[in-house]
């Protein structure tokens, strides 16, 4: 494909073409789960334990049968009567000694002991949700609360207390205890090292909080024993994949699973939750459809959260402010149970990023897993990469201010070099392109920075702290070639499908295997459609969400979908045209070498002779006049792509900020970001998706943070008291791309969906410390609160910082 | 009370919110829930042209009102002639303009798909009912004032930079179309339409 080398159709590659979705959604006319309604609907709520850890002594369900409307209330031992699986984890971590990790069952209803608030314990499935939940109160459960770690620190305990155990497999509350690196080479740099710099810094934990809650609609029909489930999933295929082998244990021909509109992901919705298999299974225990949906407090307390990490890290420089090694401790919570991709995510998606977009000739990382009393930790917008990010950029302006290096110079001097690539990293990696410098110019230029003192002085005049943060973070994404992560513990495939349908008079329908929960794919993999094959924009369409439509697929997180999944599709175009140029030759009297296809027509090279794409479509199912001996009639294919590589977009994010010193509130008075996200499909779609993650990178700097109590209580577990970013508490972005294309996929692609995340947490946090310096503050945890920061100042105040 | 210009004489518990009525009752299902606490917005509609969370709002109270939601507002526009001048959905996209032409949007839904103001379209009808509510009351808002009107509205997926863009497009729209800041009648359009869309009187 050319598709990089310029535009050849006016709503082809990079081309602002407006989303033919938004049509429907803004008519009020889209279709997500919960406002599927199938007939004799019933509805299911759970009982959820209000306890952080609790043995189960006994359930009573009798006054909760006797309710009205009532249809079943099943529990824990139902699931395990009825030989249920318990919910399994997609990949598997090796301790240090090359031993696996500690792996606990996960069973769908809590069996003998709960262990977060919010583990289910009941479902109660009633004519009505109103019903449903009006029973669900009468289910009386008998609990002995027991002790329960809530944080790092309690479970990792300390020669005081022993920490409580989530699981008595796990002593010291261990999951894995992992490294990545070489520790030797390292301890040598850090012994020839002309200085030291280390830092701790808290990743804190956030909710994913897609707009539209979590929901799941299960149906069996016993006329064809089969069962469908519409269910709000990033990856339905996946999710059938599980239910099939693991949860459910039902042939994957009997399953059907159907993402329709999916209100938001960012993560949460990647994962196979127990509600999915509850609702299927309890549908053939009462013969009626069965529908769920979270409430929001409940999607707090059940949709898998992200980051929580603690870290200390320290960079050895050399007397020229070059980086010689990086050492890094991590604990990583990891929840009370392994959700699907869990162990995957403070590991191989982020020790591997630790380099950064720098040479740095030797890294070693250690990362100890740890279960809580709390709900499961998983991917969110990033996973992993936001953590390797904000760890390194702050230790970074550390390191500036403590070696007097300016902190753009300092970044700069260590950039790998354009002539480096391909790169390999001291921790596992080999980037394929990138330009470090070109981004970093782009965004110093978009937000002036020759005037950075101006701004401040004038910001001073009207009482005012200013301060300038940058970040220059890197990303792995497209993930991913499955040999490779198949080596590393991961139990699927991440390779893509598609299939490309020509119908008779041209037109064409793409089954795609990724999903679209607001990424526009029904319009971008539109437009890589019209660029390759020609045909009009208004003629293709693009399906995506139903295991019976779609061949296979493995879905949307990782910034994957246009990388892996658009390059599946080009890959059957490839087919399709090959195909084509052999029916084309025949009807034009030609050899196939001499026929060109170009623009949307089959044309024998150097003449005017040729024949348009939809000729040939047609001429592929009338084959009337046809290659009928050595070439099929018809005009469709599939591909499968397996990535030779990870992509690696990168960038420079600077943000400036006001703090008011009298209250501590940070405002975000400037975002100016320059990406490389490589070859850009739609640069409409493109700067949205980087506005997007710039407001959820924002939110976790300076709003979000899941707090529970030391008994295991969340505390932030509504939006009145979990902090979300409203319009209100952000400025315009100024965004801009600097391309280099991905070297290994056919488009040129690398991902976007994730920069914002990734990038932006370090700059705001470096920003309030450069605003706060003057003050004697040099270190503030996300998320600086207007509290946080009041102290902060106090504090600096009290022990005689600053001025 | 009437919803969306048609008479609705509906039973309902005591308890049943607003939201429950449009959504399970009427099959309305454009107004969405995204939260338990009336913070998140998706659930805006229109009770006698002002907007209103429709989770915190129970069905009873809507009695003798007008309800207006948001896969009524295209046709609102419509009948007010507003359709006419709006502005083509999309410089680039044929087929969006020729669909848009189909069924002409709302000036603010136009401005939400020119600008792109929208990604997985959940917290949308909330955020443009919300929106069009704020340019009548305030036809020539500033971009501090759409942002503070919008606090009742949470959006994950745009950072709302594109939201932001939409409604200051939308309100230039509004104003060439005579509906920004229009208060000729509850629903804020003019007198006949609003008759002719059965916003005239409530049952």
């Amino acid at each position: 494909m050319t598709a990089a080398a310029g535009r050849h159709h006016p709503q082809g590659m990079g081309a602002s073409v407006a989303r033919r979705e938004d049509r429907r959604f803004l008519l009020g006319k889209g279709r997500y789960t919960d406002d599927i309604q199938l007939p004799w609907q019933s509805w299911a709520v759970f009982v959820r334990s209000p306890h952080a850890h609790a043995a189960i002594r006994g359930i009573d369900a009798s006054r909760a049968l006797a309710a009205p409307g009532v249809l079943a209330v099943l529990t824990g031992d139902d699931v395990a009567a009825d030989g249920l699986g318990g919910i399994p984890c997609g990949w598997q971590i090796k301790n240090k000694d090359g031993s696996n990790m500690v792996e606990p069952p996960h069973p769908a209803l809590a069996q003998g002991k709960v262990r977060h608030a919010g583990d289910p314990v009941a479902m109660v499935i009633a004519e009505t949700r109103d019903e449903a939940k009006e029973a669900a109160k009468l289910v009386e459960v008998d609990y002995q609360p027991l002790p329960a770690v809530a944080n790092l620190r309690d479970a990792t305990g300390n020669s005081h207390s022993p920490a409580a155990l989530v699981w008595d497999e796990a002593p010291g509350n261990v999951c894995f205890d992992w490294h990545l690196g070489d520790a030797a080479a390292t301890d040598a740099a850090f012994a020839g090292a002309h200085r030291v710099v280390g830092i701790d810094v808290v990743n804190n934990r956030t909710a994913p909080n897609a707009i539209e809650p979590r929901a799941a609609n299960g149906h069996f029909d016993p006329v064809d024993d089969r069962y469908t489930l519409y269910t709000t999933s990033q990856n339905p295929h996946l999710t059938r994949l599980l239910l099939g082998a693991f949860t459910l244990k039902v042939p994957e021909h009997k399953l059907r699973v159907v993402a329709p509109d999916v209100g938001g992901g960012f993560g949460s919705k990647i994962f196979h939750y127990a509600e999915e298999l509850l609702v299927l299974w309890a549908s053939r225990r009462v013969g009626r459809p069965v529908k769920w949906t979270a409430e929001r407090s409940e999607s707090f307390l059940s949709d898998a959260h992200g980051r929580d990490h603690t870290s200390h890290a320290e960079l050895a420089l050399d007397g020229s402010g070059k980086f010689l090694a990086l050492r890094v401790r991590t604990l990583a919570n990891l929840g009370a149970y392994l959700s699907t991709f869990a162990p995957a995510v403070p590991t191989y998606l982020y020790a591997t990023l630790l380099s950064g977009p720098y040479a740095i000739p030797a890294i070693y990382a250690e990362v100890k897993a740890i279960f809580t009393h709390t709900v499961p930790v998983d991917a969110v917008r990033g996973a992993g990469r936001p953590e390797a990010s904000y760890l390194l950029e702050r230790l970074l302006d550390k390191a500036a201010r403590e070696t007097g290096v300016d902190r753009v110079e300092l970044r700069r001097r260590n950039f790998i070099r354009p002539d480096q690539f391909p790169y390999q990293t001291a921790v596992a990696l080999q980037y394929d392109t990138g330009d470090y410098d070109a981004t970093l110019d782009l965004a110093l230029a978009a937000i002036d920075y020759p005037r950075l003192a101006e701004r401040k002085a004038a910001a001073r005049a009207r009482g005012k702290l200013r301060g300038f943060g940058i970040s220059t973070y890197i990303e792995a994404c497209g993930i991913a070639p499955s040999a490779l992560v198949g080596a590393l513990g991961a139990r699927a495939g991440l390779y893509e499908a598609a299939t490309v349908r020509v119908h008779p008079t041209g037109s064409v329908t793409v089954f795609t295997g990724t999903h679209s929960h607001g990424q526009g794919h029904e319009t971008t993999f539109a437009q890589l459609v019209a660029e390759q094959l020609g045909v009009p924009f208004e003629s293709i369409e693009v399906v995506h969400g139903d295991t019976d439509r779609i061949p296979f697929g493995m879905g949307t997180y990782g910034s994957r979908s246009a990388a892996v999944g658009g390059s599946a599709i080009v890959k059957a175009m490839d087919k399709i045209v090959d195909k084509g140029r052999k029916i084309a030759a025949h009807l034009l009297e030609a050899s196939v070498a001499d026929v060109e296809f170009s623009g949307g027509s089959f044309r024998v090279a150097g003449t005017d002779r040729e024949k348009t794409f939809a000729e040939v479509a047609f001429a592929a199912y009338v084959p009337h006049n046809y290659p009928i001996e050595t070439v099929e009639p018809g005009l469709e294919d599939s591909a499968f792509y397996d990535p030779k590589n990870f992509t690696f977009p990168a960038g420079c994010h600077i943000v400036e900020v006001e703090v008011d010193p009298e209250t501590g509130v940070v405002e975000v008075v400037d975002v100016a970001i320059a990406d490389d996200v490589g070859v850009i499909i739609n640069p409409m779609i493109v700067d949205g998706q980087a506005h997007g993650g710039l407001a959820h990178g924002i939110g976790q700097a300076l709003y979000e943070e899941c707090v529970y109590d030391a008994a295991g209580q969340l505390l932030s577990g509504s939006f009145m008291s979990y902090c979300m970013p409203r319009a209100a508490d952000l400025p315009m972005f100024r965004v801009g791309n600097h391309s280099t294309p991905c070297t290994h996929n056919p488009i040129g692609v690398k991902g976007v969906g994730e920069v914002g995340a990734i990038g932006v947490p370090p700059a705001v946090i470096n920003a309030v410390i450069d605003a706060l310096e003057p003050l004697g503050v040099t270190d503030i945890d996300m998320p600086a609160t207007p509290e946080k920061v009041w102290r902060a100042i106090r504090q600096a105040g009290a022990s005689g910082g600053g001025r | 009370m009437t919803v969306n210009g048609r008479t609705q004489v509906v039973d309902v518990e005591p308890r049943l919110l607003l939201v429950e009525l449009l959504r399970e009752r009427l099959r309305l299902t454009g107004t969405h829930v995204g939260c338990d606490t009336s913070q998140c917005g998706a659930c805006t509609v229109w009770v006698d042209g002002k907007s209103v969370k429709s989770c915190a709002m129970l069905a009873v109270e809507a009695a003798g009102t007008a309800v207006t939601t948001i896969e009524d507002l295209a046709r609102l526009a419509r009948l007010a002639r507003l359709a006419d001048t709006a502005p083509a959905a999309s410089p680039v996209a044929g087929s969006s303009t020729a669909a848009a032409q189909a069924v002409a949007l709302h000036p603010m839904q136009a401005a939400f798909h020119a600008c792109h103001g929208l990604q997985c379209g959940f917290c949308t009808p909330g955020m443009v009912m919300s929106a069009t509510e704020l340019v009548r009351r305030n036809p020539r808002p500033t971009e501090d004032e759409v942002r503070h009107g919008l606090e009742g509205n949470l959006c994950r997926c745009t950072g709302y930079h594109n939201i932001v863009r939409a409604v200051l497009e939308a309100a230039a729209a509004m104003r060439a179309a005579g509906e920004a800041g229009s208060t000729d009648d509850p629903a804020g359009i003019p007198a006949p339409a609003a008759r002719a869309a059965g916003l005239g009187g409530a049952a």
